[in-house]
């Protein structure tokens, strides 16, 4: 690891002006890959400014038809949250598949957004969902704001407060490991919205990074059923090839994964 | 047996400081002045080297030296040997490339150092390598066998024309020729061994310390074998004279083979701690591990297997070409021969085996000997060819086997081994009634019914352990005699410490040898220590790896103790005024046999040291040290049945059921065998299914950490069933097998052969991933 100079912000002002005083400035929001890819050298921020302590981003609280998930609530607490449970089970299914323990204890929701792998899991519960992305400037709307391999809509400085989730009237997620790193080799979140709409979110198996995929989505408003997406055809063009996973293999699990997600819905 | 004698599952004593993070590894050492080593690696599969510029790191703050592969060779630091000699089929001598600890001119694998950065701190030294400039020419690289025999190929060493370091022949060929002439049936497998990558916990380390007024290096480091270290570093790589020269092995956090050997970075620590004059520690990071370490397997091989009608095996034909990588490793060439094609009988009768072993170098990292070490290529093949016969015989798997098993012992294989006992019949039975094997079909047809696809594989591997009588290995070719030494010392006031040239990186000799002093003595573990891993302390010892070090270490003890009994017994008897040959040795006392009289052991030890009252003649002290070369291999054996379920909307596996019963001969401690079957079978399972360290065809290497890597994790496997069908070894005095390595060399076939049964297709190649499952379900 470089040298670099850490800083424990406590409110998100007091972040952001930490931010616009670094050189190279980078937010730590528990560190999951950011401190790997440090270590490896691969990175070298001037000031390094902590997230993870600053009270006004810890909770999870459901109120109306919204579950908000402040964004350095770590995905531990999101598993474990009575309120995340109740509201969207599936959210906090989700959380619950993140990496290992020593991920989950540490990691949040808005070091995963912000950072944008394309494997991650939690961007396939955020667009699915249509859920909102708050900043400390602005609300952004998850059609919005995944703009590819580790690109989001959020400007240079910019802090995810929380996220917002629409209570929706079934929502369900599967995934299928990545053998080796556990993150998504395909995950497939699915959500009927309470006014009758589908949407469904697919991470760690395009290209792009997480994505919508129609064909499901109106096989599933005609009739939600997993028996209806057998005469889908996913495409392999545009997904990942790796050791552990074809396209056309990736284009397998979207289409299994997707059923197994209705499934758990119900 | 007495409570914490042999037999009994004593708790590890060592692993009270390992659970409580006290245990002492090389990297804990500090030592005063010392400076870091970072090595600057080659990033190509094969280049030449055309310059290496250090002008700027050496102004960077902290940087002690940049040191390069022209140097170390000017300086007539040995290049890299490797210890067993082969001849090839034509009888020319085995074909070796030379391998200096840093590439002076050709770098020949990804990972191979070119110069190292001596350093203040490990970061500065990183710093450092950073600024250093290499300028390389890259080549054209090969990095899997087919390609690198193919004519016009690139080619790696000028000494191995066509890449090839031997061709190596086995058996009587006329003989199978003429089995397979006479055949009912002839049976063919195209098979793959997937290259593994060892991945002990604790990755290698060293720190070398050049004392200029003595003339004299101690050199900590992560092996399993510290005093052959020291006899390769001095005889080979002119280090040092050999007692100028102190090898530690302290804690060591596993090993698997990867540490048996002598690496360039241990050579080029303690040649640049005499040129700088300071301490020099190195570290390697995982991603270092990965491509340094000594990998293990990666085979292909054709088999054929003859039967006649009735279904008896007549014959075997083999031929394997075995990826060196870009060096031939300390032991590499010993094991796709001597250690793979003499094991290709397994457990049956088969009257003629013909094997034939081509070595090929490839720009991978290099080859050597991983847990089981050409045992489980051997098994593998063979398990996987009888379950295959099986099918094409249409006959039960089970069946085949106990037709063609062999039930006379001794048995002389047609390829050097001589089984001395065995009862494979028995391991099968038990492993069948523990899964019942019987009961398969409903509950195939029960998962049938819920879309799954249960499948069942057994595979019965034999292993040659306890390695290894020397005169034998030698007239093979070793460089080394492969006995093992004991002192044992009873010390003035009773309490015992054991020195053993045996090595402990996790297998708990600490416990499990104390066992055998306590079961001797009557006394506690707790008075008795085990001593190894260093030089200075321990006399000659040939190390840990091949299950060796309860067959062939504890024997050595054993016949030590037995001098030391010999001894206390005549000085008891002397000072009791009673018959030698009345003396018995119960709970720690000296006993006249039918009387009350005894004498404790700490009054016979006094005795001895005070050395006031001792038979007439009799030296004072109470200690007695051994050599023993046991006079054959030993061969445990067993039987693993494998049940699962195949997902065909995915080709994941999920057990749901894994027996084991092995065949040991006497076990020590239950529980430590229990817990070396539990992480062999995890290697195995590993193999089968998860592990696989792969190249591109440029011989870039895409599983260079564990993002990529699969090792195997606690969910990745099941609850093992674990039993014991014992026949003790008639080869040594407590019966011992030995079972560090059996998990490894029989889980993988057991796993493949339940998932080809499952999905009905019998061509799969290891890594079982659900990806390649998926595909051979779904292929046409």
């Amino acid at each position: 690891m470089y040298q670099t100079t850490y800083h424990r912000a406590s409110s998100v002002d007091e972040a952001a002006a930490l931010f616009a005083k670094g050189s190279e400035a980078k937010y730590l929001s528990g560190g999951q890959t950011l401190l790997p890819v440090m270590k490896q050298r691969l990175a070298s921020p001037s000031d390094v400014i902590d997230l993870a302590k600053i009270k006004e981003l810890i909770g999870v609280d459901a109120s109306g038809d919204t579950l908000t998930i402040k964004a350095a609530t770590p995905h531990y607490d999101v598993a474990t949250s009575d309120a995340a449970m109740k509201a969207i089970p599936a959210v906090a299914y989700l959380a619950s598949l993140i990496g290992d323990p020593a991920v989950r204890y540490r990691g949040t929701i808005g070091g995963s957004l912000a950072n944008n792998d394309p494997a991650a899991d939690y961007p396939a519960a955020v667009l699915a969902l249509g859920a909102t992305i708050k900043t400390n400037k602005r609300s952004i709307a998850a059609d919005d704001y995944f703009k590819g391999l580790f690109a989001t809509a959020l400007e240079d400085g910019e802090i995810i407060t929380a996220v917002s989730f629409p209570v929706p009237a079934k929502a369900g997620y599967a995934k299928f490991p990545h053998p080796a790193s556990r993150f998504a080799l395909t995950g497939v979140f699915v959500a009927q919205t309470k006014s009758g709409d589908v949407r469904v979110a697919v991470t760690g198996a395009s290209q792009s990074g997480v994505m919508r995929v129609g064909a499901i989505e109106a096989a599933l408003k005609a009739n939600w059923a997993a028996s209806s997406i057998d005469g889908v055809t996913i495409p392999a063009s545009g997904l990942l090839s790796d050791l552990h996973g074809s396209s056309d293999y990736r284009a397998n699990l979207i289409k299994v994964m997707a059923q197994r997600a209705v499934a758990a819905a119900g | 047996m007495g409570v914490e004698g042999i037999g009994a599952s004593v708790v590890r004593k060592e692993d009270k400081r390992f659970i409580t993070g006290k245990g002492r590894y090389v990297d804990d050492v500090k030592l005063p002045g010392m400076t870091y080593a970072h090595f600057i690696r080659s990033p190509h599969a094969h280049a030449k080297v055309k310059g290496i510029d250090a002008s700027a790191a050496l102004k960077l703050p902290g940087v002690v030296a940049v040191l390069n592969g022209k140097q170390i060779v000017d300086d007539k630091v040995g290049n890299l040997i490797c210890g067993w000699a082969i001849t090839s089929k034509d009888g020319s001598p085995m074909k070796m490339g030379a391998w200096p600890a840093m590439a002076p001119e050709t770098v020949r694998f990804v990972g191979q150092a070119v110069a190292v950065v001596i350093a203040e701190s490990k970061n500065l030294a990183r710093d450092a390598a950073e600024a250093v400039v290499v300028d390389y020419e890259e080549l054209p690289a090969v990095a899997n066998v087919t390609d690198a025999i193919k004519a016009g190929a690139p080619q790696l060493h000028p000494e191995a024309p066509g890449n090839q370091i031997y061709d190596w022949v086995i058996g009587d060929e006329n003989a199978v020729n003429d089995a397979f002439s006479k055949a009912a049936n002839v049976v063919k497998l195209d098979l793959t061994n997937n290259r593994l990558a060892p991945n002990p916990m604790e990755p290698r380390s060293a720190v070398a310390d050049y004392n200029e007024a003595e003339e004299h290096f101690t050199l900590y480091t992560t092996s399993q074998n510290p005093h052959v270290a020291r006899l390769v570093l001095s005889a080979f790589y002119n280090i040092a004279p050999e007692h100028k020269l102190r090898v530690i092995a302290p804690d060591v956090g596993g090993g698997f083979g990867s540490k048996i050997y002598i690496y360039p970075e241990e050579m080029v620590a303690l040649w640049a701690s005499k040129k700088t004059g300071r301490p020099v520690k190195w570290t390697g990071d995982r991603t270092e591990a990965f491509l340094t370490d000594a990998h293990g397997r990666d085979h292909v091989t054709h088999a054929e297997m003859a039967f006649d009608a009735n279904n008896k095996i007549t014959g075997l034909k083999v031929k394997t070409y075995a990826n060196f990588g870009a060096y031939m490793s300390l032991f590499s060439s010993a094991v796709p021969t001597y250690l793979y094609a003499t094991l290709l009988s397994g457990q049956y009768d088969i009257p003629a085996i013909h094997a034939e072993v081509i070595a090929v170098y490839t720009n991978t990292t290099p080859v050597d000997a991983y847990r089981g070490a050409g045992r489980p290529e051997a098994s593998y093949l063979v398990e996987r060819m009888m379950e295959t016969a099986a099918r094409q015989l249409n006959v039960d798997p089970a069946a085949l086997r106990k037709t063609n098993f062999i039930t006379q012992f001794p048995h002389q294989t047609p390829v050097i081994m001589a089984y001395d006992t065995g009862d494979f019949n028995a391991s099968l039975d038990a492993a069948m009634k523990a899964i019942d094997y019987a009961g398969f079909a409903g509950r195939k047809a029960q998962a049938k019914a819920q879309g799954k696809l249960r499948g069942i594989g057994v595979s019965c591997y034999i292993e040659a352990c306890g390695i290894a009588p020397s005169k034998a290995v030698g007239s093979l070719g070793a460089g080394v005699g492969l006995w093992e030494s004991a002192e044992v010392r009873v010390n003035p006031v009773g309490t015992i410490e054991v020195l053993t040239g045996s090595h402990s990186h996790g297998q708990g000799h600490e416990t499990a040898f104390a066992q055998l002093i306590s079961e001797r003595l009557g006394v506690p573990i707790s008075q008795v220590s085990i001593v190894h891993g260093d030089t200075d302390k321990v006399q000659f010892g040939m190390g840990t790896y091949g299950s060796r070090s309860a067959a062939v270490g504890l024997t050595a003890i054993l016949k030590a103790m037995e001098k030391v009994e010999s001894k206390a017994k005549k000085i008891a008897a002397h000072q009791l005024e009673a018959s030698e040959a009345d003396i018995v040795i119960e709970n720690g006392e000296f006993k006249v046999t039918g009387t009350d009289k005894s004498i404790a052991l700490p009054m016979v030890a006094l005795a001895a040291y005070t050395a006031h009252n001792l038979p007439d003649g009799m030296e004072p002290g109470l200690k007695e040290s051994a050599f023993y070369d046991p006079s054959n291999f030993t061969f445990p054996a067993g039987a693993y049945i494998c049940e699962l379920e195949v997902d065909p909307a995915t080709g994941k596996t999920s057990f749901v059921n894994f027996v084991a019963a092995d065949d040991f001969g006497r076990l020590i401690n239950p529980m430590i065998v229990e817990g070396q079957v539990h992480g062999g079978l995890a290697q195995g399972i590993g193999q089968a299914l998860l592990e696989h360290a792969v190249y591109d065809a440029n011989g870039q290497p895409i599983t260079a950490s564990f993002m990529d890597y699969t090792m195997p994790r606690a969910d990745d496997l099941p609850s093992f069933k674990l039993s014991h069908t014992t026949t003790l070894c008639p080869g040594n005095p407590l019966g011992i097998k030995g079972c560090g390595e059996a998990g490894a060399i029989g889980a993988s076939a057991a796993v493949i052969n339940a998932i080809t049964d499952a999905i009905g297709k019998n061509n799969l190649e290891m890594p079982a991933t659900p990806d390649r499952v998926w595909r051979t379900i779904h292929a046409a």
